[in-house]
């Protein structure tokens, strides 16, 4: 057990970081993890600067500000995973040697996730950085409580990399056009998340999918770990405690762990049976 | 007989103009009936651009902007199209083409390097166009919005200049890309959210002040955009960086450089790839 482990997690958290990062010299991978993350944030910072006249004070800023930061961590650990599987299996080609090798996949997936997550806290730093510095975010490390702003950032990643397995699993079976599964699911929850604009402006109908979702009680927890009071500026899930939002976090993170597993082994059976381990489509 | 004479009259090959033109149609074609069919790309290349304008709409809902600014973000979001058109599938084409083998081939063929990139670009200018038209009209009907177009022919003229100029640009990207490396794909991602938030997909260009909306306007997205909203919505002008006019005459000289620019790289590319040989090499 041990050892599948050390052979599938290590390797593939090593290889992932060659993948993320060995692409160009050290002076453009920070360029691309500086540039990136700060032009997204910079068009949220100038669409509020361009209409708002109540200035970086406001606090739905920050909330834009905080959410848009964090959601770096969708798109680079649970879109990740997806990419993850079509970067071996179309680009590499070599997803078919890693199926025969003596590993486990889905700490393999789990490693590549490490990466992913390593560039992805890289460029959430810089975009929080560019903030304080540049932007007027109203984030003081000595008022932060850190405690449970781990908690939540752990317990989060850890529920957006059973997200990614999950996704990662279903785009094995994807025959056609499957580029776009890990970027669409990203988009969506990008709109359902509450990350950029409080989910109860969303019409009444579309709401539950938001509240069912992990990422809204995450952030809530990160933002009033990061602003203290200034967070319960947002009625959404101001009802809630922390210890509360904790246990909805939990419990969603349980069900998305087991669903995952389940849904892993589904999928696996699937491209196997389909002959999807080594299809190539449209690279 | 008439097949047996059909069979033995040699075929003249067509030349000069008459295969430029041949040419843009050949490569045009894929692009404007190929896409077409294939349906998850139709659906992707319109869902995930307007979910993202979705998102910026309700920014702009939770920070109680004037209502105009829905239609700016919807307008940004309709653009996304073409720029994605253009980085994914003029800009990294070559490149592609390199990788999958078919490099070679174009450059051996009798046809020119630019007129494939012409057939690209307008089959890809149509395609795209269909994309948009879908978002703005999915954008109106969802949100509302109150466009007041003030002159349909000025609104016209800027969207062919910016699309002459920013199909220009792709050209020229797509030599630059294929010359300079192997990290196209990372090049593609870098330019995505930096290009929105450069020429002001979702809010005016003139909140950057003046010296950083001239530079701005090098892109031909950013210029255009501002005219297009200029001519769109009620409040465009007092929003607007420069009259429309001065705006108009910059994206025909923009057009013109990108354009000129984009056939002296194609031509050093192919020169290239006859000198050294080297060029359509995987490897490098």
């Amino acid at each position: 057990m041990l050892n599948t482990f050390r052979r599938s997690f290590f390797p593939a958290a090593w290889l992932g970081w060659q993948i993320e990062s060995n692409w160009t010299d050290p002076f453009m991978f920070l360029v691309f993890s500086i540039v990136k993350p700060v032009a997204s944030v910079m068009i949220l910072v100038f669409m509020y600067r361009a209409v708002s006249p109540a200035g970086t004070d406001s606090p739905i800023y920050a909330y834009i500000y905080l959410g848009n930061a964090f959601y770096i961590y969708v798109g680079a650990v649970m879109a990740g995973a997806s990419y993850s599987i079509l970067d071996d299996r179309e680009r590499y080609r070599s997803l078919k040697y890693i199926y025969i090798a003596p590993i486990s996949i889905p700490l393999y997936l789990l490693g590549r996730a490490v990466a992913r997550f390593i560039t992805g806290t890289i460029a959430v730093i810089i975009t929080l950085a560019a903030g304080v510095f540049f932007f007027g975010l109203p984030l003081n490390p000595l008022g932060v409580d850190w405690l449970t702003f781990f908690a939540a950032l752990t317990l989060g990643v850890i529920c957006l990399t059973c997200m990614g397995i999950l996704l990662g699993g279903w785009t094995m079976t994807i025959r056609t056009e499957p580029w776009f599964i890990g970027e669409a699911a990203a988009a969506a929850l990008y709109l359902f998340s509450g990350a950029i604009f409080p989910i109860t402006l969303l019409p009444g109908f579309l709401q539950p999918v938001g509240f069912l979702m992990p990422m809204a009680y995450w952030l809530e927890l990160l933002r009033r770990a990061i602003l203290g009071p200034g967070a319960a500026a947002f009625p959404t899930l101001a009802g809630f405690s922390n210890l509360q939002l904790f246990s909805i976090l939990g419990a969603i993170t349980i069900a998305f762990a087991v669903i995952a597993m389940l849904a892993y082994g589904y999928f696996d059976r699937v491209a196997r049976e389909k002959g999807l381990i080594d299809s190539y489509h449209n690279f | 007989m008439t097949t047996i004479t059909s069979l033995t009259t040699p075929v003249q090959p067509d030349r000069g103009w008459r295969l430029f033109l041949r040419t843009i149609l050949a490569r045009a074609y894929p692009r404007l009936i190929g896409q077409q069919r294939e349906k998850a790309w139709i659906f992707f290349e319109t869902f995930l651009p307007f979910l993202a304008t979705i998102g910026y709409i309700y920014v702009y809902r939770a920070i109680q902007a004037p209502e105009d600014y829905i239609g700016f973000a919807v307008i940004g979001g309709a653009m996304t199209a073409f720029w994605l058109n253009i980085m994914w599938l003029m800009a990294s084409q070559l490149y592609w083409e390199k990788e999958s083998g078919n490099l070679p081939l174009f450059i051996i063929a009798p046809n020119s390097l630019m007129a494939i990139l012409l057939g690209m670009a307008v089959g890809g200018l149509l395609a795209t166009c269909l994309r948009a038209l879908i978002i703005v009209g999915l954008g109106a009907w969802l949100f509302s919005i109150p466009f007041a177009i003030s002159s349909f022919l000025q609104l016209f003229l800027v969207f062919m200049l910016t699309m002459a100029a920013l199909y220009g640009l792709g050209m020229l990207l797509a030599s630059l890309f294929l010359l300079f490396g192997r990290d196209a794909h990372q090049i593609v991602q870098l330019l995505q959210e930096p290009v929105y938030f450069v020429s002001g997909f979702y809010f005016p260009i003139k909140s950057f002040g003046f010296v950083v909306a001239s530079a701005a306007s090098l892109l031909p997205l950013t210029l255009g955009l501002d005219a297009m909203r200029q001519l769109t919505f009620a409040s465009g002008p007092a929003l607007g960086f420069l009259s429309v006019e001065i705006e108009i005459g910059a994206l025909l000289v923009l057009s013109v450089v990108f354009i000129a620019a984009a056939k002296y790289w194609l031509d050093l590319v192919e020169r290239k790839a006859i000198e050294e040989g080297t060029l359509t090499d995987r490897r490098r």
